[in-house]
């Protein structure tokens, strides 16, 4: 690379290469492990590790890099621009499942019932069932289980509402502290955001826990357990990764990292967590109240 | 300007040796690295069409048996659509897209050498079911349940390498997307862009917006075999058919994410041969935006015959159709470009034009299964075989190659041997119609695709089909030969390499230097360069 740039070019690095052997390991330990049972776990663990070493080793490179000022403006621009479209596709993935929820709730069980054109459809496979959302009895209960009780808005889901609008208002608060130069309140809020986060990952596994020993609701409890529970562990999957990563700024943050004016690591995480906000708002909305 | 570049090329130091290419940042490694790959799962993809040819030589079962034959169409499709072409494009951005809007490189790099490791791991997961208890998938490129349910031990390999490409392609249109809109040199605003680069704004998009619903899919496919739900069980209360439509939702957007960079390369290439400004560069630009739009509400006319609503039968016919609106305008201005001009025919510009007509004719048919009352006697036959095939072989890797005998000079610093790229050309636009256009035939008698044995009246067609498969088989040896060849020497290319090239990737070397632009170009030179 020339030094007459203002452009930033990086070094060779070794992390992509490593990154794709431990998600190819990942991959191939969860395949073997669906295939022949337990067996692919010991390679499951490697590759998880290497992932893990990934996270330190790559990030670690990118942050060493940004506190040694190497990055121009234009690079942060372009980080920006990156984090953006990937969280433009994790909206994509949830609409997937969202598309799914909404093709299940307006077509296919209307149409297993006898609405439309599943007349006979409903006469032919099975002239019992009828129509209902949250679905309790699914057409077949040979493969599929009934359940009793679907977990009600106004509980648990209710206040972890609550508690993700109200993170969202203290990141927000520890970015204009940042902005501000206020460590105190930069860090103050970034460990109120972590905490929230903890809290709401904690109550997600108790109502997970109560649905499946309480109510039976299950994955296996027909389509409205098999949306339920894939919209809302992707989510709670996120926001795993997100209190994760409003962790990591917390230490950043911690260790003096940000400046008024050169954050980006910061932003990137707060969009995120706005966006896992925003999800749950359509979860709680579609999944647990309408 | 090669002063400059030249100077700038002592500074460029990178490792040598496997180690240069695990780990570069590079965008030209990295693209030389997609196209490579891209030409070997050419290969391997074409040496599965080669068994299915075979197969189908003569009624009646010959060589392979049916499962491994559905192996062999399923596993065909995935390697040439997520090994070869989507790749290609990948590797086209990544050599060109820089060179076009006067950057150093691409705005992520490290992003993107992960995003091209990721390939050869993804297929190792895929083409190691070959070897797997139950064979390879064989249910087919889209993966329908229930039937893909039943695929053996490949289940979870094949959903896996759904997911680590589509990462890969995500991660290569981020990169794409980031470095169009934030590296462009000083005056080169958006409407002089080369239109190349605006259609990989627009796949770029595609990308971004399509594959997650894809990895979403394939996930409710994984769940359902291995954790109990039920999204395309009708016995839970889900449905078949709701895969067909988040499968579909991806895949027509996918169909234009194949194609549209090929309309950017043969607005290239005509252009220059025709030594002429392109006919109507604007309206380019917003035919391929409509051209996207539209891809997102079109999806369910590949499952006209599934059962739907009439209203769902007529508004996706409509906007099918409407498809063949901003798709004229391209295929007019190419040809309105073409007209009164100083035309010559060197190997990129008989690949353009064989493009522009014979994708031209796959366009047409497309526009017949559009049609919901005929495509009921289409669907599933080998006239929607003959309909892609002419869209995708006669267009996407048409343009490829238009593409690679077009900027190999620039690349390499030496010009392809003529001669052999001609006979090159020929062979392959004469095999080529050999193989598919009886297809049609075969499909409108009534053939059904996907399956190894037919009935007897189906046999002329087949023996012509499978000749023409074989020679153009062959006939894309040539093509790698002559660009070994091309890469070990020979005449030197001049750095405009053709008469009536325009756009910056022109006025750097031939070959360029490592990194293409270290310090942005002349405005005065993007003015005149990219119509």
């Amino acid at each position: 690379m020339s030094e007459s740039t203002d452009y930033y070019v990086p070094e060779p690095s070794y992390w992509p290469i490593i990154a794709t052997i431990a998600l190819f390991i990942i991959f191939l330990g969860a395949a073997l492990t669906f295939n022949v049972g337990s067996g692919g776990a010991p390679i499951l663990v490697l590759g998880f590790v290497m992932l893990g070493v990934v996270f330190f080793g790559w990030f670690g490179e990118v942050i060493r890099e940004s506190e040694n000022g190497v990055y121009s403006d234009q690079v942060d621009v372009s980080f920006r621009m990156g984090m953006s479209w990937f969280i433009f596709s994790e909206v994509m993935f949830f609409a997937a499942f969202f598309g799914a929820l909404y093709y299940a709730r307006m077509y296919s069980v209307p149409w297993l019932g006898g609405e439309g054109s599943g007349a006979a459809t409903n006469e032919f496979l099975w002239p019992e069932f009828t129509t209902a959302w949250p679905l309790f009895e699914p057409p077949s209960t040979y493969a599929f289980d009934s359940f009793k009780e679907t977990i009600g808005a106004w509980g648990i889901p209710f206040w972890n509402t609550a508690i993700l609008l109200t993170s969202g208002g203290t990141v927000t608060w520890a970015h204009w502290g940042l902005i501000k130069g206020n460590r105190l309140q930069l860090i103050s809020g970034l460990a109120l955001t972590v905490a929230l986060g903890v809290i709401f990952v904690g109550l997600q596994a108790d109502e997970y826990a109560h649905a499946y020993n309480d109510l039976g609701l299950t994955l296996n409890s027909g389509i409205y357990g098999a949306t339920f529970f894939l919209l809302t562990g992707f989510h709670g999957f996120h926001v795993t990764m997100g209190t994760i990563m409003l962790a990591v700024i917390l230490a950043r943050s911690i260790k003096g990292h940000f400046t008024p004016k050169n954050h980006f690591a910061f932003e990137a995480v707060a969009w995120y967590w706005h966006f896992v906000d925003v999800v749950w708002i359509g979860l709680f909305i579609f999944v647990y109240w309408l | 300007m090669s002063e400059l570049t030249a100077n700038h090329d002592e500074h460029s130091h990178h490792p040598t040796g496997i180690k240069r290419w695990l780990t570069t940042t590079n965008h030209k490694d990295i693209g030389t690295m997609y196209l490579v790959f891209s030409l070997i799962m050419f290969f391997i993809g074409g040496a599965m069409a080669m068994i299915i040819r075979l197969e189908l030589f003569q009624p009646g079962l010959q060589f392979v048996d049916p499962q491994f034959y559905n192996s062999m169409v399923t596993m065909h499709a995935l390697i040439m659509i997520f090994g070869v072409v989507m790749p290609a494009w990948t590797g086209f951005a990544n050599w060109l897209v820089p060179m076009m809007i006067g950057a150093p490189d691409m705005a992520l790099p490290r992003l993107n050498n992960w995003s091209f490791w990721i390939l050869p791991f993804a297929f190792s997961l895929l083409l190691i079911t070959l070897f797997l208890p139950g064979g390879a998938p064989a249910g087919g490129w889209t993966m329908y349940p229930p039937l893909v349910l039943q695929t053996g031990a490949a289940f979870p390999f094949l959903i896996f390498a759904v997911h680590f490409l589509g990462a890969s392609s995500i991660g290569g249109a981020i990169n794409v997307l980031a470095t169009v809109f934030n590296m462009r040199a000083p005056g080169m605003t958006l409407l002089k862009l080369p239109l190349f680069v605006w259609t990989w704004i627009i796949t770029g998009f595609l990308l971004v917006a399509s594959l997650p619903v894809l990895a979403g899919a394939v996930t409710m496919l994984l769940t359902d075999k291995f954790f109990g739900t039920s999204f395309f069980s009708a016995a839970g209360g889900g449905d078949p058919v709701m895969f067909q439509h988040i499968f579909w939702f991806f895949g027509h957007p996918e169909v234009y994410i194949l194609i549209l960079p090929a309309f950017g390369v043969v607005s290239a290439i005509i252009p220059t041969f025709c030594r002429k400004p392109l006919f109507g560069y604007n309206s380019m630009v917003y035919a391929v935006a409509a051209i996207a739009f539209l891809s997102f509400i079109v999806w369910a006319h590949h499952m006209f015959t599934v059962g739907m609503p009439l209203a769902g039968e007529l508004f996706f016919m409509y906007t099918t159709v409407l498809i063949a609106v901003p798709t004229g305008v391209k295929v007019f201005n190419w040809v309105a470009t073409m007209w009164k001009s100083a035309m010559t025919f060197e190997t990129p510009m008989l690949f353009a034009i064989g493009f522009v007509i014979l994708f031209t004719i796959g366009g047409f048919s497309g526009l017949m299964l559009g049609v919901t009352p005929v495509d009921f006697q289409y669907h599933d036959t080998y006239f929607v075989v003959a309909h892609f095939h002419y869209v995708l072989v006669t267009g996407a890797v048409y343009s490829l190659m238009a593409a690679t005998y077009f900027w190999l000079p620039k690349w390499t610093g030496y010009m392809y041997d003529e001669a052999l790229g001609k006979w090159h050309f020929w062979l392959s636009t004469i095999s080529v119609n050999v193989l598919f256009f009886p297809q049609h035939f075969l499909g409108l008698a009534g053939m059904p695709r996907r399956i190894p044995d037919y009935s007897v009246q189906f046999a002329e067609f087949n023996v012509i089909s499978s000749v023409g498969g074989f020679v153009y088989g062959l006939s894309q040896l040539l093509f790698v030969y002559i660009i070994v060849k091309c890469v070990r020497g020979g005449q030197k290319a001049t750095d405009r390499v053709w008469e009536g090239a325009q756009g910056l990737e022109w006025t750097l070397a031939s070959p360029p230097p490592y990194h293409s632009f270290n310090t942005p170009p002349d405005p005065s030179t993007i003015d005149g360069g990219v119509r």
